[in-house]
C-alpha cells in the first residue's frame, strides 16, 4: 500500500485539539508520523480542510431484501461521495435485523461490497413489532453498535423500559424514532396551517414530543443511553435541553431537512418532501438549529432513506416516507450551520466525527498518530447544485434537487484507501 | 383559450384569482340559460373525450359531470375503482397515462387522496378537473355554492355565510372558504372544536364553537355532512350529541334571520345536520345547488377545453 501524503490543508482534528495548516501522512491504512516514502501519493490540498472521516449515525442501506431501493454497495458509494467514511445502518431491512444471523450476513456483505465502514444496529423488539424484546445480548455479540426499532417507535412504555434496562447492562445505546402512533394516527404531514389548506392527514408535533418526554423519564430512571432520532419539533428540543441540563443520559439527532425545510413546501404534493417525522414550521426549524448550536443536539445524521422512483410516484398519502441524504448532508450542514455562523467548523467536525465515534465506540473520529486512516477532505467554499441524476445512491428521492449548496467533500479516504476523488486529484477517477 | 381563462386544469379554488372565479360564474350563467331551453344541448365539446375517473364513490357529482359533458356534446366515458384495473393494483399514474394514450382530452377525477388531481395535472397534457380530492378541495362544489348564493342574493360581497359541521374532513368547506372570501363574503365556521381546528382562523374566516350565538347574523347557512366514513368516533361523543349542539333544528331556525337561505352539499343526514322539514322547506336551496351544479360543471368543462363560441362569451 502506497503512502498517501495530504499536503498543505487545514487539519481540523478536535480529538487532538489540532486546528492548523499542516500535512497528514497515511501509511498502511493508518495515520502516521514522519516523512512520506519516495513513491508516496502526494496530494496538494491547499485551501481545503482535512478532517477525520465523517460518520453518519442514521442510514438505511436497504440490504438485505430491498436492493431495488439501495444496496450496501450503492449506499456506501453514496456515503463516500458525500464525505462519510462510516455509516450506522438501521435494522429495518427484509428480513428485519432482529437476530445475529442477519447482522453477521450484513457485516460479511459490507466487507465484500462496501466502500465505507458499515456498523449495523439491531432491533429493540422482535420483528420491530414492539411486543417482545429482540435477543439484544446476541445482537451485541454479533457486533451491533446500538439497538433501534427506527420507523416503528415502541409504543408500549413498559417494553421500552425493559429494553433500556436490558441494553444498559451492555452499555448499548438505544435509538428511538419518537412517534406516538395514537397521536400521529396515519398522518403524513405536519399538523398546522398547511395541513388544513392541503387537506392531508396530520402528524402533529405533540406525537413526537410525548415520546421524547417519555424517553427522558425512562433514560433518567434506568440510566440507559438513549438517542431521540431526527428531532423535528421545537417542543422536543426544549424537552431535551431541560433534561440534558439535569444530566439525563439522553441525546438528540438532527437531520438536514428538519433544519432547512418547512411544511409549506408540500403545496404541490411533491412526495420528495415526504418523510417521517414530517417537515414542520419555520419556528421548529429555527429551534432545531438553535438546539444544534447550543449543544442540545450532538448528532448530525442524514436519515438517508432511499426509495424507488415508482414507489414515490404515487398519491401523496400512499407514498413511502423518506428522503435520501448522504450526498447532500455535508453541503446542507455547512451551508445552514457553519457558513451561517451558528456552528464553528471544529464543532461541526465534533458532531459529525469524533462524538459519534466515541458515543458508539467505533474507534475512529480522530487523526491522532496510529488512528485508522479515515479522512475527509472538504472544500468549504465549493458551490454546487444538487442534481439527483448524478447520485451514487440508487435513491432519487431528494428534497434538495436544484438547490445551490456551499461546501462539498472532494476526497474521501477509508482505511487509507481513496474512495472518492471529486476532482481527480489522485488520478484515480 | 377563452378570454379570462388560461388554465389547463381546475385543481383548487385557492389558486384561482377573483377574475377567474367570476369568469366561471358568468359562463355558468350562460349555460344555465341554455338548460332552460327546450333543446338543452350545445356542440361546444363535439369530438372531445371526457373521462370521469371516480376512484372514490360518488353519485351526484359523477352524474352531474356526466350530464354536463353530454350537454356539451362531448364523448363521455366513466370508470370507477371497481370496474377498472386500479382494483388489480394499477397505479394512478399508469391508469392516467393509459387514458391519455387513448386521447382523453379532459379527465375529471374524484379520489380519496388529497392532491390526486395535482398529481395527474403535473403528469398529463390532458386537462384535469378536480371533482373532490380527499379532504382538500371540491372546486366545482365551491363554485356552484357561490353561484347559487349570487343567483339568490344578487351579490356575494358582504354576505354573511355560516358554514357548520365537520370542517376538518370537508373539501367542500375548503373550496367554499376560498371562493367566498375571495369574493368578499364574511365567512364564519362553526363546529365542535375537534372537527374545527383553530388554524382555520389563519385562512381568513372566523372560527366559533357556538352555533346559537352565530345564528342571528347569518344570511346563508351551509350545513356540512357529518362524515361517518371518515371516522369521527374519537372526535364527537355521539351523533345525537352532535345534532343537539350543531344541528339546525326548527327551534334554532326560528331564531335565524327571516330570509335566511339554507344550503347543504349532500348527501343529507336528515335530522342530524338539518331538520327534515327545513331541508325540504321554502328557504332550502339544496335542489337549486344540484341544478346549478350542472351549469357550473358545463362552464368548467368548457373553459378548461379552451372553448369558444357560446353566446355572451366574446
Amino acid at each position: 500500500m502506497r503512502d498517501i501524503f495530504l499536503q498543505g490543508g487545514l487539519v481540523v482534528d478536535p480529538a487532538t485539539k489540532r486546528e492548523a495548516k499542516g500535512d497528514l501522512l497515511l501509511r498502511d491504512g493508518k495515520v502516521a508520523e514522519g516523512k512520506p516514502a519516495k513513491d508516496a501519493l502526494v496530494l496538494r490540498v491547499d485551501g481545503l480542510v482535512v478532517t477525520p472521516g465523517l460518520i453518519d449515525p442514521h442510514v438505511h442501506l436497504r440490504e438485505p431484501g430491498q436492493s431495488a431501493k439501495e444496496t450496501i454497495a450503492s449506499g456506501t458509494a453514496a456515503a463516500v461521495a458525500g464525505g462519510f467514511t462510516s455509516v450506522i445502518a438501521m435494522p429495518n431491512t427484509s428480513p428485519v435485523a432482529d437476530g445475529p444471523n442477519t447482522i453477521a450476513w450484513m457485516r460479511q456483505r459490507a466487507k465484500e461490497t462496501g466502500v465505507a465502514n458499515v456498523f449495523p444496529t439491531g432491533t429493540i423488539s422482535v420483528g420491530q413489532k414492539g411486543e417482545q424484546l429482540a435477543p439484544i445480548g446476541s445482537l451485541r455479540q454479533a457486533g451491533v453498535v446500538a439497538i433501534t426499532d427506527d420507523g416503528h417507535c415502541v409504543q408500549n412504555a413498559e417494553l421500552m423500559r425493559r429494553a433500556l434496562e436490558y441494553a444498559h447492562m451492555f452499555d448499548l445505546p438505544v435509538l428511538d424514532h419518537c412517534e406516538d402512533t395514537s397521536l400521529s394516527a396515519g398522518g403524513v404531514m405536519n399538523e398546522g396551517k398547511w395541513s388544513r389548506i392541503l387537506g392531508l392527514p396530520a402528524w402533529p408535533a405533540i406525537a413526537e414530543e410525548v415520546i421524547v418526554a417519555r424517553n427522558v423519564l425512562l433514560a433518567e430512571m434506568t440510566g440507559a443511553r438513549v438517542v431521540c432520532q431526527h428531532m423535528s419539533s421545537a417542543g422536543s428540543i426544549r424537552i431535551l435541553r431541560e433534561a440534558r441540563a439535569r444530566g439525563v443520559p439522553i441525546e438528540g439527532e438532527a437531520s438536514p431537512h428538519h433544519l432547512s425545510l418547512t411544511d409549506e413546501l408540500l403545496e404541490g404534493y411533491d412526495t420528495s418532501f415526504k418523510m417521517n417525522p414530517p417537515l414542520r414550521t419555520r419556528a421548529d426549524v429555527e429551534e432545531v438549529k438553535r438546539g444544534v448550536a447550543d449543544g442540545t443536539i450532538r448528532f448530525l445524521a442524514t436519515d438517508h432513506a432511499p426509495h424507488c422512483v415508482y414507489e414515490k410516484e404515487v398519491e401523496f398519502d400512499e407514498a413511502p416516507f423518506g428522503v435520501v441524504g448522504l450526498e447532500t448532508a455535508l453541503g446542507i450542514y455547512l451551508t445552514e450551520l457553519v457558513h451561517s455562523g451558528l456552528l464553528s467548523l471544529r464543532e461541526m467536525v465534533v458532531k459529525m466525527s469524533s462524538f459519534p465515534s466515541d458515543y458508539f465506540g467505533l474507534g475512529r473520529g480522530t487523526l491522532a498518530t496510529g488512528a485508522v486512516g479515515d479522512v475527509t477532505v472538504i472544500d468549504l467554499e465549493r458551490k454546487w447544485i444538487v442534481r439527483k441524476a448524478e447520485f451514487a445512491s440508487r435513491g432519487r428521492n431528494t428534497p434538495f434537487e436544484g438547490r445551490e449548496l456551499r461546501g462539498r467533500a472532494v476526497l474521501t479516504i477509508v482505511d487509507g484507501e481513496i474512495r472518492h476523488d471529486l476532482d481527480g486529484r489522485a488520478g484515480l477517477s | 383559450m377563452s378570454p379570462g381563462w388560461q388554465r389547463k386544469d381546475l385543481l383548487s379554488l385557492r389558486e384561482l384569482s377573483v377574475d377567474e372565479i367570476r369568469k366561471v360564474l358568468s359562463t355558468a350563467k350562460v349555460f344555465k340559460a341554455i338548460l332552460g331551453r327546450p333543446i338543452k344541448k350545445v356542440p361546444s365539446l363535439q369530438g372531445r373525450t371526457v373521462v370521469n375517473l371516480f376512484i372514490e364513490p360518488s353519485t351526484r357529482t359523477r352524474i352531474s359531470f356526466e350530464l354536463a359533458a353530454v350537454r356539451l356534446s362531448a364523448d363521455v366515458v366513466s370508470l370507477d375503482k371497481e370496474s377498472s384495473s386500479i382494483r388489480k393494483g394499477e397505479s394512478l399514474q399508469d391508469t392516467a397515462k393509459n387514458l391519455e394514450a387513448l386521447q382523453a382530452g379532459t379527465i375529471v377525477i374524484r379520489h380519496r387522496s388529497a392532491g390526486a388531481a395535482h398529481f395527474l395535472a403535473q403528469r398529463l397534457k390532458a386537462s384535469v378537473i378536480n371533482a373532490g380530492d380527499g379532504a382538500h378541495e371540491h372546486p366545482t362544489q365551491g363554485l356552484l355554492d357561490v353561484f347559487t348564493i349570487q343567483e339568490r342574493l344578487g351579490k356575494i360581497e358582504g354576505v354573511r355565510v355560516l358554514i357548520v359541521g365537520d370542517i376538518i374532513h370537508s373539501r367542500v368547506a375548503r373550496s367554499n372558504l376560498w371562493a367566498l372570501t375571495k369574493l368578499g363574503a364574511k365567512v364564519k365556521m362553526v363546529g365542535p372544536s375537534t372537527l374545527l381546528p383553530k388554524e382555520f382562523a389563519e385562512l381568513g374566516v372566523e372560527v366559533s364553537y357556538d352555533l346559537d350565538g352565530a345564528l342571528e347574523e347569518a344570511d346563508v347557512i351551509n350545513l356540512l355532512r357529518i362524515q361517518h366514513e371518515r371516522q369521527v368516533h374519537s372526535r364527537v361523543p355521539s351523533i345525537g350529541e352532535y345534532a343537539a349542539l350543531f344541528g339546525l333544528n326548527l327551534e334554532r331556525f326560528r331564531r335565524c334571520k327571516p330570509g335566511v337561505l339554507l344550503m347543504h352539499p349532500g348527501p343529507i343526514n336528515r335530522g342530524v345536520e338539518i331538520a327534515s322539514e327545513l331541508a325540504d322547506g321554502p328557504q332550502s336551496l339544496i335542489l337549486d345547488q344540484v341544478t346549478n351544479g350542472l351549469a357550473v360543471r358545463m362552464a368548467v368543462l368548457y373553459l378548461v377545453s379552451g372553448g369558444r363560441g357560446i353566446g355572451g362569451d366574446s
